[in-house]
């Protein structure tokens, strides 16, 4: 794959997974 | 009274449950095969950018606002707005109302796909899925000639509500949260294998370069913003009042903002995956062929019906498992939205006419059912891409910018926000009023302003003046109308009382 693919395949996982990932754990420490 | 009108109400049996029913509804076809050709149409994976900038100040609020609405009012589109305003009831109706409308042409879609996952076992469709398609399965004809009725696609349909009655019919917990919970995992189970199988063919990192590969250069160019926005409103399910109906079932003291973040990153994760799947198979495609990816990259029906038919064919081994996994995908897909679109209407049924909820699912699923056999003719995929047009364009875009309005600066819309921040694991600040009031409605007007311009310069799809002016402008207006007279009849005296009561609390 080109960086650029390679670098946006990082960047959009990070945000939507990441982002996924921060919401579940806030919302599993106040159930 | 107006206590046991709300203690009575369906009520999820966990947040797990609402979250993957959330999730299930706003994953859709569209995630499939609509986000991965448009990130590859609108400069690749510089397309992320605004896509995320819209989802945050778009998507995420109009989420929690749906969401907010439904539970603070406890019912569903029409009775919320109604608590708001007798009015507004009528916006509450149209959107319900062309949801209604959006299910009949959306579940014959789904069963196409339930007829190719069948067809998939053969690879029925042969060496050219495009006349097998038009020609063959759909026996497509234009306007008026409304051809024969094909028994597949009958057949299909009558699978595609028979399950949606069965789950509806079993209720909130019993139904949709039981079902969603199959559903959901399952999902991500075919995708996942489509996604290894995709990314792992011969050619198919040449392909995941042309969906990923970004050109920031399109960032100057506003209408990718545009697109932007409107994808990311489409595929939340926004402005069909299912997110308000969902959220009238949740428990008083349920998180709204957390959940309306997870549903969007759920979504979009699942979007932004299946473009590896996509794109990944259209690379070996292409490779297989011999030709450039963009003779081979395209979007919706084609797509799936044609393009992807064609793409089984070429797969170097277990065709009919993979064929039938990419159809079950989108079956699955396909259903978990049908049901939440369902759901919206039904429930605003109930709650006008107190009607039970058997009752009701009995003659909304017959009532779609047998308005659904004109799309089995041969003019059925033409009124479908006619009014699916029409209805996403000037059908759900007015009401989000309806609800934008009316929320947003005819009534107190911090309101919602106080409700929201009272019961969520974190609160949303000024932002959140900004891009209801603001971003949103200015990007929501400006999308209807140059649509109706396009409109009047060019006949949608060459179709017939007769043809659009009754399936389309006079659809959406009929439906305006009808919202209209729904919101004179009047309601239950039971339910009256729950309106005052609410009214008094605001």
């Amino acid at each position: 794959m080109t960086a650029g693919a390679i670098g946006m395949l990082i960047f959009g996982s990070t945000i939507l997974f990441g982002g996924l990932a921060v919401c579940l754990n806030i919302a599993m420490k106040n159930d | 009274m107006e206590k046991n009108n709300v203690e009575n109400r369906d009520q999820w049996g966990s947040r797990l449950g609402f979250i993957l029913a959330a999730v299930g509804s706003a994953v859709g076809l569209g995630n499939i095969w609509r986000f991965p050709y448009m990130v590859y149409e609108n400069g690749g994976g510089a397309f992320l950018l605004p896509y995320f900038f819209a989802v945050l100040t778009a998507g995420i609020p109009m989420l929690v606002l749906e969401m907010g609405l439904g539970h603070k009012m406890r019912g569903s589109a029409p009775l919320a707005f109604r608590k708001i305003k007798e009015k507004y009831e009528t916006l509450g109706w149209w959107a319900v109302l062309v949801t209604a409308v959006v299910t009949v042409y959306y579940s014959v879609i789904v069963a196409w796909a339930v007829n190719y996952m069948v067809f998939a076992v053969k690879q029925s469709w042969g060496a050219d899925p495009n006349a097998f398609f038009f020609k063959d399965y759909l026996g497509a004809t234009g306007f008026w000639d409304f051809g024969t009725i094909k028994t597949n696609v009958l057949l299909g349909l009558a699978v595609v509500w028979g399950i949606t009655y069965v789950i509806l019919y079993n209720g909130i917990k019993e139904g949709i949260e039981k079902a969603s919970k199959i559903f959901m995992p399952l999902l991500i189970v075919l995708l996942g294998v489509m996604v290894v199988r995709g990314v792992t063919l011969p050619g198919a990192i040449e392909g995941l370069n042309h969906f990923l590969e970004p050109d920031f250069s399109v960032l100057k160019d506003y209408n990718v913003w545009v697109s932007a926005y409107g994808q990311v409103f489409f595929t939340l399910s926004l402005g069909f009042g299912i997110m308000i109906a969902y959220s009238s079932y949740l428990p008083k003291k349920s998180d709204v903002v957390n959940n309306a973040f997870i549903t969007a990153f759920a979504n979009c994760g699942f979007s932004f995956l299946s473009g590896f799947a996509v794109f990944g198979i259209l690379g070996y495609m292409a490779q297989a062929q011999g030709v450039p990816i963009n003779e081979v990259a395209s979007g919706g029906i084609g797509l799936a019906f044609i393009v992807f038919p064609k793409a089984i064919n070429l797969l170097p081994g277990m065709n009919s498992f993979f064929g039938i996994l990419f159809f079950m995908s989108l079956v699955v897909a396909g259903l978990s939205s049908i049901i939440s679109l369902v759901e919206a209407f039904t429930s605003s049924i109930m709650d006008k006419f107190k009607m039970t909820r058997k009752k009701a699912v009995s003659v909304v699923s017959l009532g779609g059912f047998l308005c659904t056999i004109v799309f089995a003719t041969g003019l059925g995929i033409s009124i479908l891409d006619l009014v699916d047009h029409f209805l996403n364009n000037y059908g759900l875009a007015v009401v989000g910018l309806a609800e934008c309005i009316i929320l947003g600066y005819l009534w107190k819309l911090t309101t919602v926000k106080e409700h929201v921040n009272s019961v969520s694991d974190f609160k949303v600040g000024n932002w959140w009023d900004i891009s209801i009031k603001y971003v949103t409605s200015i990007v929501l007007g400006y999308m209807l302003i140059m649509k109706v311009k396009t409109e009047l310069t060019v006949a949608y799809g060459g179709y017939p003046t007769s043809a659009l002016m009754t399936l389309g402008w006079g659809l959406v207006i009929a439906l305006l109308v009808l919202a209209y007279v729904m919101k004179n009849i009047s309601w239950n005296e039971d339910v009256l009382l729950d309106v005052n009561s609410a009214k008094e609390e605001i």
